[in-house]
């Protein structure tokens, strides 16, 4: 170890200021503290500083997402084989999926680490780690047939317009991977919603009429998400698939289990906040439950929780530190509108049941404007609490 | 005695090294200074020169902007040194001591009775810029009154000065020194204790004052924070406050009629091998400590007047602040750690946070360094400020309004009841990195040169 720490040192100053390679200072400084925690000082104020910084804060994120990952690359190989009936077994099902996500991460960690990396180097910057986490949820937040080339626009316009024109992480006003998305839903309408982009493979099959080792697709499978069962007014699924994610759906979305996995890591280390994921809920329940009360809709309300990008948007989304509401109150505030215009768009929008996503970028415009509004209060009562108590 | 106020919010750093309960040998003194710099936008207009000789007591610098302010020597002896710096701006006049201690007699004078005929030897005798006026932290200003002055009996900062062991046997002097600040303000002096040692605590006796009693985890000791639940600082409003070693040095100059300002030091930190309290004046030269580090790693030690989290670097050459009873010695960090954020465990480090596994070990203590430990980042995290910081505020957004320099703002979210320590363990926790302290520095600068 000592040994590689001799050849960084030994190939330092060719990155630096006036160094041969001095114009990739930022990319260079981006793999030593990588590598290494950095061995700066304190100048100012405190002189001993906590061990936790932002790399430790979004691995941990990352961490907290890959139970998703894995089951999501396990469905998707679970549907593709339910729908053309192959019998595969776990590992051949788990290695389909595999197949088909990775490209996905490929391309979203390329590109956006190409711009994040670029654009540092342009203001001479160090590297943002933030897109570690935004590549990350991308791919778990897009229907897996979605097309390569779509998805390198998408990120390409999510990191620059979404991030590094306000600059860089924490400067953002709406969360990236949640602008890729709707960028993709905007721009690309027909491949990104109707049902047969949800199941890896079909959109192949039904334009070349082939799929991955031959099969036929199944009489009667139609690849629509159980998010669709909404209008009918009765979801058919059975509430444990909903739970377990063996169901249609963006590919880490699914699964309720490791959602709420990765919700038990990111509460407990205090990275995301409970707060809103708490007041999500109870405002998707509250929405729902008055639409049961005046005959809306006859779906209970508690089966939105477990379809579509709910559970997914809650944990991971809506509580990015960055773009949600900075005040303990207003979080709450947030939160509640988060569920509660999801569950509304789901209600009265049948066109686009997935309300999730306009919801969140909806409430991470105003959540600057709640925080206004809350802390405007907050002073104002305290100065009439103290003008009272003298 | 009144109930207890129950602070929620706070962290207490374990750092290693907390002085034992006993006094080194005396030591001779080389030099001790006073530095201008030990007090907030003062502008210094030298009152001696080199090779002058001074007693206790007798000035050596006032206040430009009003002249009757006396900073004066702690020690009787020669003027050894002018220091300056860019711009010839003044940092520090040392006097070397003589062998002998001679004083100022103050004693014609000492039995003020008035506010005034007291301020008149406050002043002359330099024992004055001992008050601190909030808002800003600055000397306090004669001409005002007070609406009260508070004084904080305890300090939660790492390895704090045990006051009961350093002032325990001072409190007549204390108690005289308290009847004389009571004489300056309209108002009470408030006084604070710490719940735990409340019982027990020599400074329960004081009388002529209001008590206070506080529970809790660092800050709790901090008088700003304090002040915020006793009775919030509005736009307009002065307060002063006090430590018990100004107190007790008041007391002592109203006794005999000397400028004693000698105390007992906390010599702390994981960089000293031999932690515990000395005799000591403010201005003692740090380069006198040398049989307490290990002379070999000198280069690797950071000197800081004061605590570890809002203390000074004064370095090996420096000099203990005017107002400081504790020093700290840190190692430097400025050593690379392979994988360090990425490692699962990092059983040396500590982390407030539960991102880290230090959380399992509450009892342990570090030896922590000064490694920055990550890189400066835009403010990310939005929950992690708050929770250290036990007062009525937004700790983001009065930082973010400092940054933006924008005062309407600043008011608002309450730059005139914050001094930067109370804010040092949001900068401590900050996985951002920012400069806090330093920017509410700025920020108070700012209103100090916008509302002057």
């Amino acid at each position: 170890m000592a040994n590689l720490r001799q050849l960084v040192d030994k190939i330092k100053p060719t990155f630096e200021k006036g160094g041969k390679l001095g114009f990739l200072h930022s990319t260079f400084d981006a793999f030593e503290t990588f590598l290494y925690v950095p061995n700066t000082v304190t100048k100012k104020g405190s002189h001993i500083r906590d061990c936790v910084d932002i790399k430790r804060v979004m691995i941990i994120v990352v961490l907290s997402l890959v139970p998703a990952m894995l089951v999501g690359m396990w469905n998707v190989g679970y549907q593709h084989n339910l729908a053309f009936g192959l019998g595969w077994n776990f590992w051949m099902t788990f290695l389909y999926g595999l197949l088909k996500v990775l490209p996905l991460y490929i391309v979203s960690y390329l590109v956006g680490l190409a711009i994040e990396f670029a654009s540092a180097q342009i203001q001479g910057h160090e590297v943002n780690e933030g897109y570690l986490v935004s590549g990350m949820l991308i791919p778990l937040i897009v229907p897996v047939d979605v097309p390569l080339w779509m998805l390198a626009i998408a990120v390409a316009f999510a990191v620059i317009f979404g991030k590094e024109v306000f600059g860089g992480s924490g400067m953002n006003i709406w969360n990236p991977a949640l602008l890729c998305r709707a960028f993709l839903f905007f721009s690309y309408p027909s491949k990104m919603s109707g049902d047969t982009v949800w199941t890896g493979g079909l959109s192949r099959y039904i334009a070349e009429g082939k799929c991955f080792m031959g099969g036929e697709l199944v009489d009667g499978f139609s690849g629509a998400t159980p998010l669709t069962q909404l209008s009918s007014g009765e979801i058919t699924t059975p509430v444990w698939q909903l739970i377990c994610g063996n169901v249609g759906g963006a590919v880490g979305e699914t699964s309720i289990i490791a959602i709420l996995l990765g919700a038990a890591i990111i509460i407990f280390t205090g990275v995301a906040s409970w707060k809103i994921m708490v007041s999500s809920v109870i405002g998707a329940l509250a929405i729902g439950g008055l639409a049961n009360i005046c005959g809306a809709s006859a779906v209970p309300c508690w089966y939105h929780l477990i379809l579509g990008g709910f559970a997914f948007g809650t944990v991971f989304m809506a509580t990015d530190p960055v773009t949600s509401a900075q005040t303990e109150t207003g979080k709450w505030i947030y939160g509640f509108f988060v569920g509660a215009l999801t569950v509304t768009v789901r209600l009265f929008n049948p066109g686009y049941m997935e309300g999730m996503m306009l919801a969140i970028l909806l409430m991470n415009t105003f959540a600057p404007l709640i925080d206004h509004c809350v802390t405007s209060s907050h002073i104002s009562a305290r100065a009439k609490r103290i003008a009272k108590a003298k | 005695m009144s109930s207890t106020i129950n602070l929620k919010h706070g962290l207490n750093v374990p750092l290693n090294g907390e002085a034992e309960l006993r006094v080194a040998p005396k030591f001779v003194l080389s030099e001790v200074a006073l530095k201008p710099t030990d007090f907030r936008g003062l502008l210094p207009k030298l009152l001696v020169k080199e090779g002058e000789e001074v007693k206790a007591g007798a000035p050596l610098f006032a206040d430009k902007k009003n002249p009757a302010i006396l900073f004066t020597s702690p020690v009787s002896g020669v003027v050894s040194r002018v220091v300056r710096g860019e711009k010839r701006k003044l940092l520090a006049v040392t006097v070397k001591p003589s062998q002998t201690q001679e004083y100022v007699d103050f004693t014609p004078k000492t039995g003020a009775k008035t506010a005034d005929a007291l301020k008149e030897l406050l002043l002359e005798s330099g024992l004055w810029p001992l008050l601190v006026q909030r808002p800003y932290g600055i000397v306090a200003d004669p001409a005002k009154t007070p609406k009260a002055i508070f004084v904080s009996t305890f300090s939660t900062a790492p390895l704090a000065a045990d006051t009961a062991f350093t002032l325990g046997g001072e409190v007549a002097a204390i108690q005289a020194g308290l009847d004389a600040v009571a004489l300056l303000t309209s108002g009470k002096v408030h006084v604070s204790l710490y719940a735990k040692t409340a019982a027990t605590s020599p400074f329960a006796k004081l009388q002529n004052c209001e008590f206070h009693v506080f529970e809790g985890k660092h800050p709790a000791g901090n008088v700003g924070v304090q002040i915020s639940h006793i009775a919030p600082i509005q736009k307009g409003e002065t307060v002063w406050t006090i430590t018990l070693e100004g107190l007790a040095a008041i007391g002592k100059l109203i006794k005999t009629g000397k400028v004693d300002l000698s105390r007992k030091v906390a010599l702390t930190g994981p960089a000293t091998y031999d932690a515990c309290y000395i005799d000591a004046v403010p201005g003692l030269a740090i380069a006198d400590l040398a049989n307490f580090y290990s002379d070999s790693q000198k280069e690797d030690i950071r000197f800081i007047s004061g605590n570890a989290l809002s203390g000074v670097n004064v370095g090996a050459d420096g000099f203990l602040g005017f107002g400081d009873n504790q020093i700290t010695l840190l190692p430097e960090g400025n050593t690379y750690e392979l994988f360090g954020w990425a490692k699962p465990i990092r059983c040396s480090q500590f982390s407030s946070s539960r991102t880290y596994f230090s959380w399992l070990t509450p009892n342990k203590k570090y030896d922590m360094d000064t490694n920055l430990h990550g890189g400066v980042r835009s403010f990310v995290l939005s929950d992690v400020y708050a929770k250290v910081l036990p007062m009525d505020i937004y700790p983001v957004f009065l930082t973010k309004a400092c940054l933006a320099k924008d005062i309407d703002k600043m008011e608002k979210f309450g730059i005139y009841e914050v001094l930067e320590e109370d804010l040092a363990l949001c900068e401590y926790v900050d996985p951002s990195k920012n400069d806090i302290q330093q920017i509410i520095a700025d920020g108070i600068n700012l209103m100090l040169k916008e509302m002057a």
